[in-house]
């Protein structure tokens, strides 16, 4: 719960480029005061199914009202790290969580706080739609917030449906992939939003993405380097380490990441040299 | 895993323009020889050379366009492209000033000569010099070649000065040779600019090697 007001954030120590000058500093538009009061904090972050260490000692900031794009080669541990982002990595058997997350300030791992109210606050796309099937899709949007107890009237609930609906605008091309939370997080965490869409719907994500970041803190996990570029505020790289466990080689402002990174391991996987 | 497509092609557009950088220190260099020598067939040839420098550039350009939109090169890819683009502007440009020169040759062919030429060839040897070294420095990706390059233009900036009230003290002392010397004037705003142009190529030397953008020497004219 305290806040940790000594903390800096230091990316890990990288692998610089010998060829280069020393690179210019990258800086985050993300600022620790932001990530502290509104946005998230996560310092030192581990993560295991079992013995086997998924990723570690992750450090990032995650700024209100932006997209942050985690990107990485496969199975360096960007679905772990966002799942650890609302408590649903300890849902897998064996899983366990060293480190802490900071949501506006309170450690989302500390003693007592309840799973299920982070994961309201904290809400999460997946990869696959997960629909009720016997449910009318007006049933299925307003599930979240009858759930929560959200609304007080009928009326109120429809108003919130149709204005879910209306922000989504292409709910009928995207419906089955998009599962846009109702309730009304603080963060949207979505893991490969996109994977198998066509380009046209991509786009049409994309640019609710952008919508939905005037008032939510969005972290997208994505394959899709273009993606990340076009849609993130800030990026941030992934890479496993010899252990094959997951490490943050690089966090910054998304237009340093593409043009300038300061990692030779990001150049290489960004320019499609490795991974 | 290798990007053997992007890698063939991003080494292309590379090569393209060194062979484009050669043939503008060639083109320096002859224009300065057809003004020592007076010899209008060179002049005119190199006249008729820049054609070809021109349409080095567009080739490249158009390479490096199809590069981005084809391969979406990021990083050290991206900043190359974006050096190599902006350098092949830049060397085009230079290419125009020799030929500049050689015009001028071609008018004064028919005048007598004002003075033996010193400064002049001195200027276009120190631009030449500054070229080398500036792609030297680009093919070794040495940022601090690409800036000690780029300071000696101050070098050229002196010379042109010292032409300057050279020439001007002749077209005081005789109002004949206000034509010529006027016209020679504009041989070293040639050099001078063209030298202007290789602090250019520095500038995108240093941002290809380090990422940053900035202006790393502001030239006196």
């Amino acid at each position: 719960m305290a806040m940790m007001t000594d903390f800096q954030f230091k990316p890990p120590a990288t692998v610089l480029d010998e060829r280069a000058e020393p690179a210019r500093d990258i800086t985050c538009p993300v600022s620790e005061a932001e990530a502290w009061e509104e946005g998230m904090v996560i310092r030192n972050l581990s993560a295991w199914y079992g013995s086997f260490q998924a990723i570690r000692d992750v450090n990032l900031l995650v700024g209100p009202k932006r997209v942050t794009a985690v990107i990485g080669p496969s199975g360096c541990g960007k679905s772990t790290l966002i799942r650890c982002l609302n408590r649903m990595h300890e849902v897998a058997p064996k899983a366990r969580v060293a480190g802490q997350v900071y949501l506006r300030t309170e450690d989302i791992y500390g003693r007592g706080v309840d799973p299920v109210l982070v994961r309201r606050r904290v809400g999460m796309v997946f990869q696959k739609p997960n629909p009720f099937p016997t449910m009318s899709v007006f049933d299925n949007v307003a599930a979240g917030l009858r759930l929560n107890s959200l609304f007080s009237r009928r009326s109120h609930l429809a108003d919130i449906v149709e204005q879910g609906l209306r922000r989504a605008a292409l709910w009928d091309e995207v419906k089955d992939k998009l599962n846009r939370p109702a309730t009304e997080p603080e963060v949207i965490l979505m893991d490969e939003p996109c994977s198998a869409l066509d380009p046209v719907a991509t786009l049409k994500i994309e640019d609710l993405m952008r919508d939905l970041s005037a008032s939510y803190a969005i972290v997208i996990v994505t394959h899709n380097m273009q993606q990340a570029a076009r849609v993130a505020d800030c990026t941030a790289v992934m890479m496993m380490a010899e252990d094959r466990a997951g490490e943050m080689v690089e966090f910054g402002a998304t237009s340093d990441v593409f043009t300038n990174p300061r990692d030779k391991r990001t150049e290489d996987y960004i320019t499609g040299r490795f991974g | 895993m290798a990007r053997t497509l992007l890698e063939r092609n991003l080494a292309g557009v590379q090569e393209e323009m060194l062979v484009m950088a050669d043939m503008v220190e060639g083109a320096i260099q002859r224009s300065i020889t057809a003004l020592k020598n007076r010899d209008v067939e060179l002049a005119r040839q190199l006249i008729a050379d820049d054609a070809r420098i021109n349409r080095k550039r567009y080739d490249t350009e158009e390479r490096c366009i199809e590069l981005i939109a084809t391969q979406q090169p990021l990083a050290g890819d991206l900043r190359t492209i974006v050096a190599v683009l902006h350098m092949n502007v830049d060397l085009e440009r230079m290419g125009d000033h020799a030929e500049g020169i050689a015009k001028i040759v071609v008018m004064l062919a028919d005048e007598p000569p004002l003075k033996p030429y010193v400064d002049l060839p001195r200027m276009a040897d120190i631009a030449s010099e500054m070229l080398r070294d500036a792609i030297e420095a680009f093919k070794r990706r040495d940022a601090d070649l690409a800036r000690s390059a780029m300071n000696r233009d101050d070098e050229v900036d002196a010379l042109y000065d010292q032409v300057y009230r050279e020439l001007l003290t002749y077209m005081l002392n005789d109002p004949r040779t206000i034509e010529r010397a006027t016209r020679l004037l504009w041989v070293a705003h040639n050099l001078e600019r063209i030298a202007d142009r290789v602090t250019n190529v520095c500038e995108r030397v240093a941002y290809l090697v380090t990422g940053k953008m900035e202006e790393l020497n502001v030239s006196k004219y």
